[in-house]
């Protein structure tokens, strides 16, 4: 299969949850700015969703900078892989970097030869950019124009947008049983803690899971 | 500046510095096996916790609400293969309607 076509299913496919994102945003009481600017400067989907998860649970914003950024984590991970890949310097480097995140990582690494993975890197990295933030615009702008939030299920859309990220994750026993001690951990600590916190201490569940083989 | 600039402002430029770090230092750091192990546990770990809170809380109070519904629903859609617009729609439509009608 061609390295354009990849890239470009890639990104019209990923780019169109933008929408999701924006109504989301918006419902937790984001601006449209605010919310098209997520998309532009963080640019990482469950990073995005968590700065808006976090608000819209009555956290505090360093939590919601906290959890957003350790979702981010992996962002640093996939540059560290494709740097030397993609001999980057100056400026070529601040654009790979904002463009590095999963969808470019994955097309980039699927291809079988080093001419088609840069290829595979900057064709879904710019796609996927572009139609983020377009469909971004389009759902905070719907969001927007309808009222009542919960009327039309968008808080219910939130964690199901988290559930459709966290889904292909859950590949093995490890990580059930991780996902289950987080939702026990989680709600045992909201009555008792500000919120946020119950959900950026499930850090701890990941270390100490993670820590033996 | 009010909280939703904080974190709109602070959670951008920590994720450009993230993955400004991960281009900028040498391959061999960080690779750890039980740093990698850990980190790609984190989102799974948060992604979970984001869920539960945003389905079963209201700041810090448990609740159980139309919104369980419309978890319930993602969650038959994803054991149905649907694909992610699917999953969100069919939610946020289970949920709407669970508001309107309970």
């Amino acid at each position: 299969m061609s390295v354009k076509r990849d890239s470009f299913s890639v990104s019209i496919t990923v780019g169109a949850y933008g929408s999701a994102f924006g109504a989301a945003a918006v419902a937790a009481h984001f601006s449209v700015l605010q919310a098209c600017l997520l998309s532009l400067l963080l640019f990482s989907g469950a990073s995005q969703f968590a700065v808006v998860g976090v608000i819209a649970a009555g956290g505090s914003p360093l939590n919601a900078i906290a959890t957003s950024t350790l979702l981010g984590t992996r962002n640093g991970l996939y540059g560290l892989r494709l740097a030397p890949l993609l001999k980057l310097r100056g400026f070529k480097r601040v654009v790979a970097a904002q463009i590095t995140i999963d969808e470019s990582t994955g097309v980039a690494l699927a291809q079988d030869n080093e001419n088609d993975m840069r290829k595979g890197f900057w064709y879904t990295g710019f796609g996927v950019f572009i139609f983020w933030n377009l469909f971004t615009l389009a759902g905070a702008l719907g969001a927007q124009a309808i009222g009542d939030p919960s009327a039309w299920g968008l808080d219910a859309a939130v964690p199901a947008a988290f559930l459709g990220l966290l889904w292909p994750r859950l590949s093995n026993r490890k990580s059930w049983v991780l996902a289950g001690f987080a939702i026990l951990l989680a709600l045992t600590l909201t009555p008792f803690v500000p919120a946020g916190i119950p959900i950026i201490s499930c850090t701890l569940l990941a270390i100490i899971i993670g820590w033996r083989e | 500046m009010n909280a939703f600039w904080i974190a709109v402002i602070g959670s951008s430029a920590l994720a450009f510095i993230t993955k400004f770090l991960g281009a900028s230092v040498p391959e061999s750091f960080l690779s750890h096996p039980r740093i990698l192990r850990i980190n790609s546990l984190i989102p799974i770990a948060l992604l979970t916790a984001l869920i539960a809170v945003n389905t079963f809380a209201v700041k810090t109070k448990l609740v159980l609400d139309h919104r369980a519904l419309g978890i319930a629903a993602a969650l038959a859609l994803l054991i149905a293969k649907a694909p992610f617009p699917v999953v969100v729609v069919g939610a946020a439509v289970t949920s709407a309607l669970a508001y309107r009608y309970f």
